[in-house]
């Protein structure tokens, strides 16, 4: 018997004796945070029921970027929604004026060509490979991305199409470039779009991604930009 | 009704003030009371320890005179939860599982039996003075006692109550975990005592003697002015 | 008593006398309570949340065998390579195999707590690999040559100024008081590490097994970087971490991030499914996927607390614990601390040697109350102290505990009982404080009460 088999096997004979099912311990008593009744559907559970206990993420366009707006204040993440693409590359003009962009990463993409040709600077295009050290001295990552997320304010990127696993993060600035039509209203929403769109041919990596770096782990302050980037911009149109 | 009280030993040693007041105030509202005077013990610190053989040994004799009460009611969350919720962990798949069943569905920590039985929750007490709540564990977390005692106290005249920060938290006592890890339960008790003095209130109130016991013996020990008082004593002042 | 146990009353002796430790503990979980607050209001319902969650990890690990052979199919069919481990050596020695067989040099490391269950980083180091670890709080704690403090928060036991003591004594930077300059100086130091390490190893939060991918989730986008540059990928996972399908993680990763640090989610979670595919860009060319029993199903065969196996290491069990912020995570002396490591390690590790940790509590439940996917943890140490006694009784212990129950149960030698205690009184209070103190385990700090001139049941009888 392969490690395999033998484990296999251990869990077999100690699953032949059934555990109790979670909430038939009953601890908490009356009048303190009662569970409904386990309700032991599993798989097929409609969407509805699990929304009713997620946090809200709205249920119209309009509310989806309200939220979406108010979650990315919290995160810090720079969030402009614009009305043109012409517009939004104005936009992207001005942060790379702003922060003195000398070199920009991105990939090849049709949003991502044209926002790359309006910046009109030096640019490492990922597709195909690169040299790590040259993503290293960019200053921004540029990149499309599956679809955005208003009940967390995140966005989901893949190593296929937005230009590979370093791209969104090793460059210190992420500028995502969006479409109205990506924000969608929650999580689960968000899950069964990433499955319609990889679910034949899944890339090798999916990243939901929230706001810019972070961490606590010195007496728990907020820093930004603790390894990935320190600023996230989202520019939709 | 008929209410059985059960005393558990350190009530009965140390704090029969208590058994006292409950007396008064379950005759006042015109019940008849009873106690049983060979059942002194739950059986939980045998019980908490792991050496639930000799438990059994104890809580055999309590179950076999409560078995047919009507309602056993009980100064203490911890001996409440015991007898409500380990009863029938404790006699499991054997003959006296039904006994310890029917038992369970028949006892009530104090201010519960008060306020979820009876549905009474003014008894027409006075207590001037700025008071606060320490919600003991089994009591909060095993039987679900939280609003009770506080609509109780809600109805006492003159009554101030301020709720401290850590109401919830552990004081400490946990049976033979404060002779076992002292130091622990100690710095334990300390948080609590300073959450409790933050609130400005002059008395540190519970529904259970054990907590009480641990959190005076600090206080007294460290010269502190905050008191203790049981539930009961309050609700019997006039 | 076990040496694990005299070394856990040593350490928290230490701890508890130390206010100054205490209070940072204190204050750095209380900033947790309240954002965890904020974030669980913000459900629609968290008790239905729980409640879900609890039913899917039921679903999840008593189908085990069936969950675990799908997610290695299907990420077998990705080209990944999955090792089945029965134990920590074996698991360690594939990964040092993986390693050599790489001609690696330099290993960069994201958080994984089985790791550390694993004594992994010593033997590669051992090895004479350079390992280092991303995660500022484990990078800041592998300086110091400790174990982390907390399984979420490594760094929590430290001050900025301890910090940056530290990064001047091993990094050479300059003083600062700043934590932003602070991050920054690791930032800068780890930079290199993630673009010339051969290897990079991660743990997972979650393995997912109707795709076949593994769910990482983090905030500072280590664990990301580990998994982008180096040409060989590494991740060790515990066979519990399953869950069903790719869908619950819209009901995990928020549940995960609110109880385990007040966040709505954290700042990547992320899900790998294979090495670099064909026509992606960068990725590691190899990838390993190391499944750990290690004991496992040895919890898995206790039908009473398999449910201690749906854990997923959020850590808010341990933040709630009125003994954790009393004594603090290294107390522990073991890597999974708080409640749940109380509960598991014995398991783990052996029921005489750690059964300490499960007596070492008040049983008040507040970890029960805190945990996302309803462990009943507090009735697990109760019930991990009867089968300690059933294991290996104490005979001492036993007979007291039956004296105990002979005087109670008769009530002229109960009577007796309390009279000497009356009458022994005025003597037991001259021996407090001194060697001949039969109760100075309660003395020491605390006094007892004073026994009544009349018990409850004279009165009682009296009244009659």
């Amino acid at each position: 018997m392969n490690a395999q088999e033998r484990i296999l096997a251990r869990i077999r004979e100690a699953l032949k004796v059934s555990a109790p099912k979670p909430g038939s311990h009953g601890h908490g008593g009356h009048g303190r945070d009662v569970a409904p009744a386990p309700v032991f559907a599993f798989q097929g559970r409609p969407v509805q029921v699990a929304r009713s206990w997620l946090p809200p993420g709205g249920s119209t366009p309009q509310e989806h970027l309200t939220r979406f707006a108010a979650a990315s204040a919290e995160l810090k993440t720079d969030f402009r929604c614009v009305e043109s693409e012409a517009e939004a590359h104005a936009q992207l003009r001005q942060i790379a004026d702003a922060e003195g962009w000398a070199r920009v990463a991105s990939h090849h993409s049709p949003l991502t060509d044209a926002a790359t040709t309006a910046l009109a600077r030096p640019t490492l295009f990922t597709d195909g490979g690169y040299v790590p050290d040259d993503l290293e001295v960019c200053d921004v990552g540029i990149t499309t991305c599956d679809v955005l997320v208003a009940q967390t304010g995140s966005l989901v990127v893949n190593s296929r199409t937005s230009g590979g696993r370093a791209l969104s993060v090793l460059p210190p600035h992420h500028v995502v470039l969006a479409r109205k039509d990506q924000l969608l209203g929650d999580l689960t929403d968000a899950f069964q779009r990433i499955e319609q769109l990889h679910g034949t041919h899944w890339p090798s990596m999916i990243s939901l991604v929230t706001g810019p770096s972070r961490t606590g782990d010195i007496e728990r302050i907020l820093v930004l930009g603790a390894h990935g980037p320190k600023k996230l911009t989202v520019l939709m149109w | 009704m008929n209410v059985t009280l059960f005393i558990p030993c350190f009530v009965d040693t140390c704090f029969p003030q208590v058994g006292m007041h409950m007396v008064r105030i379950l005759e006042r509202l015109g019940h008849r009371v009873t106690c049983p005077e060979a059942v002194a013990c739950c059986g939980q610190p045998a019980f908490n320890s792991g050496y639930w053989d000799e438990a059994r040994i104890v809580a055999d004799k309590t179950l076999h005179h409560l078995r047919d009460a009507e309602a056993v009611v009980i100064a203490s969350g911890s001996c409440g939860a015991m007898l409500k919720v380990f009863y029938p962990q404790l006699y499991a798949g054997r003959p006296e599982e039904a006994a310890a069943q029917r038992l369970s569905e028949h006892t009530w920590e104090f201010s519960d039996f008060l306020v979820s039985k009876l549905g009474v929750t003014d008894l027409g007490a006075r207590f001037p003075g700025k008071v606060t709540f320490h919600d003991g564990c089994h009591g909060l977390r095993e039987l679900g006692i939280k609003s009770g005692p506080r609509k109780l106290l809600e109805k006492v005249r003159d009554l101030e109550l301020i709720e401290m920060g850590d109401a919830e938290t552990c004081c400490g006592f946990g049976g033979t975990f404060a002779a076992k890890f002292p130091m622990i339960s100690t710095a334990m008790g300390e948080v609590k005592c300073a959450s409790a003095a933050d609130t400005g209130a002059e008395y540190m109130v519970s529904n259970d003697s054990s907590c009480l016991m641990h959190l005076q013996g600090l206080l007294s020990r460290q010269g502190k002015p905050l008191k203790t008082l049981h539930l009961a004593q309050i609700l019997d002042s006039q | 008593m076990s040496n694990a146990a005299q070394q856990f009353l040593e350490a928290a002796g230490t701890i508890t006398r130390n206010l100054r430790h205490r209070g940072l503990i204190q204050t750095a979980l209380r900033k947790y309570e309240v954002a965890r607050d904020r974030k669980k209001s913000a459900f629609n319902d968290w008790s239905a949340a729980r409640q879900s969650a609890a039913e899917t990890k039921w679903d999840a690990i008593n189908h085990l065998d069936t969950y675990l052979t799908e997610f290695t199919s299907k990420i077998e069919a990705r080209g990944t390579k999955v090792h089945w481990c029965p134990t920590g050596p074996e698991a360690r020695d594939t990964i040092r195999g993986i390693i050599k067989d790489a001609k690696a040099k330099c290993v960069v490391k994201s958080k994984a707590m089985t790791a550390e269950e694993i004594h992994l980083n010593e033997a590669l180091e051992k090895d004479g690999f350079e390992v280092v670890e991303s995660d500022l709080g484990e990078f800041i704690v592998q300086l110091r040559k400790e174990p982390p403090y907390h399984i979420v928060f490594p760094a929590m036991h430290l001050t900025r100024d301890e910090i940056s003591d530290l990064f001047e004594r091993e990094l050479g930077s300059a003083p600062t008081r700043e934590p932003e300059e602070l991050t920054m100086i690791a930032r800068r130091a780890l930079r290199k590490k993630y673009i010339q390490a051969d290897v990079g190893i991660t743990g997972a939060n979650f393995a997912i097994a109707e795709t076949g991918m593994v769910s990482i989730t983090e905030n500072e986008g280590n664990a990301r970087l580990t998994s982008a540059l180096p040409r060989i990928m590494v991740t060790l996972l515990g066979i519990e971490k399953i869950l069903p399908k790719l869908e619950d993680l819209a009901l995990f990763l928020p549940l995960l991030a609110t109880a385990g640090s007040g966040q709505t989610v954290t700042g990547y979670n992320t899900l790998y499914g294979g090495p670099r595919q064909p026509g992606e860009s960068d990725g590691p060319i190899e990838w390993h996927v190391v499944l750990l029993d290690n004991r496992r199903t040895e919890l898995l065969a206790d039908p009473e607390q398999r449910d201690a196996l749906h854990c997923i290491r959020c850590g808010a069990c341990l933040n709630v614990c009125p003994i954790f912020r009393n004594v603090g995570g290294h107390t522990y002396g073991t890597t999974y601390s708080g409640p749940v490591g109380s509960v598991i390690t014995p398991h783990l590790r052996g029921v005489q040697e750690w059964k300490h940790l499960s007596n070492a509590s008040s049983l008040c439940g507040a970890c029960t109350e805190a945990c996302p996917v309803k462990i009943d943890l507090h009735h697990h140490l109760l019930q991990n102290r009867r089968n300690a006694v059933g294991d290996s009784p104490s005979w001492i212990e036993r007979l007291a505990w039956r004296a105990h129950a002979f005087a109670v149960n008769t009530p002229a030698l109960y009577q007796f009982g309390q009279e000497v205690a009356r009458i022994v009184e005025p003597l037991r209070l001259r021996l407090q404080g001194t060697p001949l103190d039969p109760v100075k385990s309660w003395t020491r700090t605390r006094d007892l009460p004073p026994v009544a001139p009349e018990s409850f049941k004279e009165w009682w009888r009296n009244r009659r």
